[in-house]
């Protein structure tokens, strides 16, 4: 039985870094990017490596960087950084939903690799998702973006210029990629990307509200206007 | 190593680690209401259709159609059912294209 749970372990972390590797390629720009700018911003290469390795978290990250260079203050840019990861209450009490029942020390653990990519990766497997199939997703990226971080100042250069822009599309064909699938299977699916879609459009473009917010508030809508609509139909019989 | 960049890299990393924690760890094992829990279910796919647009459009600053060919390519593939890795690849080289020629 211990045997079997293991090797069950094993494949199902394999199948994590496999679905994790689309992740580690879609960060790799930005992490070469990211320590190529620490380095122009004066960090050293080991204050690069530690805040990829203590901080993984690209958007807030780069925020950081022009923060430093602007000479404002660790508790403003601490405070910022608090303020753009805020989404990630919303991802991690959905991946509750979707996670099976684990120790609280291992759940602990992987919170650490929740970022929008692994979440979308983990969130959107059929059925439940295992412990060791989240380590697997998690590990991968985590790896891909700190090691890149250290290429990227190392050699103070980023990609060719063709390729560095061509891949600026590597994480959105990922959500793509991890999207359409489910749409084919499910309508709903399909209302709840075109809603948050929409709303994220028509509230960052007329500048209404900061990226990282504006993420949340269509999320949050579209979820419950989605599933308030979905049980009124129901109920009325259509 | 900067004392004050150790500082800040510290304080980043304990702001950003516990909305990643919280939940995960607070809500282990709790029944929560149906409706609420449907919601949660809900998040992955608005989360990813929010992450798509608009920036899928808007990754180069001032040129649409780089971002518009960028996602014909990943919805035309994905559609076509290539699994994720090929529509991530395929869109890369595609896009590389037409970097080169314009």
């Amino acid at each position: 039985m211990q045997a079997a749970a293991a090797s069950s372990q094993r494949s199902e972390f394999k199948s994590g870094l496999h679905a994790g590797m689309s992740i580690a390629v879609g960060y790799m720009p930005i992490a070469l990017t990211f320590g190529l700018l620490a380095k122009t911003t004066g960090l050293s290469l080991a204050e690069t490596v530690l805040m990829s390795l203590l901080v993984f978290a690209g958007a807030s990250q780069y925020i950081s960087l022009s923060l430093i260079a602007a000479g404002v203050g660790i508790a403003v840019i601490i405070f910022n950084t608090f303020i753009v990861n805020i989404r990630h209450f919303l991802m991690s009490a959905s991946l509750n939903e979707k996670m099976e029942k684990d120790s609280l020390g291992k759940k602990a653990l992987y919170a650490f690799g929740l970022t929008d990519e692994t979440f979308s990766v983990i969130a959107t497997r059929e059925g439940k998702s295992t412990t060791s199939f989240a380590f697997g997703v998690m590990l991968i990226a985590y790896g891909s973006w700190v090691i890149n971080s250290g290429i990227g100042h190392l050699i103070g250069a980023s990609l060719p210029v063709f390729l560095q822009a061509a891949m600026s599309i590597a994480l959105y064909a990922m959500f793509v990629g991890l999207l359409i699938p489910s749409v084919k299977k499910s309508v709903k699916v399909f209302y709840l990307a075109l809603t948050a879609g929409a709303l994220n459009s028509i509230l960052t473009l007329s500048g209404a509200l900061e990226a990282g917010w504006s993420i949340i508030a269509a999320t949050l809508v579209s979820s419950i206007i989605v599933e308030v609509v979905l049980l009124a139909r129901r109920r009325a019989g259509f | 190593m900067n004392t004050s960049i150790l500082l800040l890299i510290v304080g980043m990393a304990v702001v950003t680690y516990i909305p990643r924690m919280l939940p995960l760890t607070l809500l282990e094992g709790k029944e929560l209401p149906e409706f609420l829990q449907s919601v949660l279910r809900n998040i992955p796919y608005a989360v990813l259709g929010a992450l798509i647009f608009p920036g899928i459009l808007l990754i180069r600053e001032g040129d649409i159609w780089f971002g518009l060919v960028g996602a014909a390519a990943a919805f035309t593939l994905a559609i076509a059912g290539a699994n994720v890795m090929v529509v991530v690849i395929g869109s890369i080289l595609l896009l590389s294209l037409y970097h080169l020629m314009i």
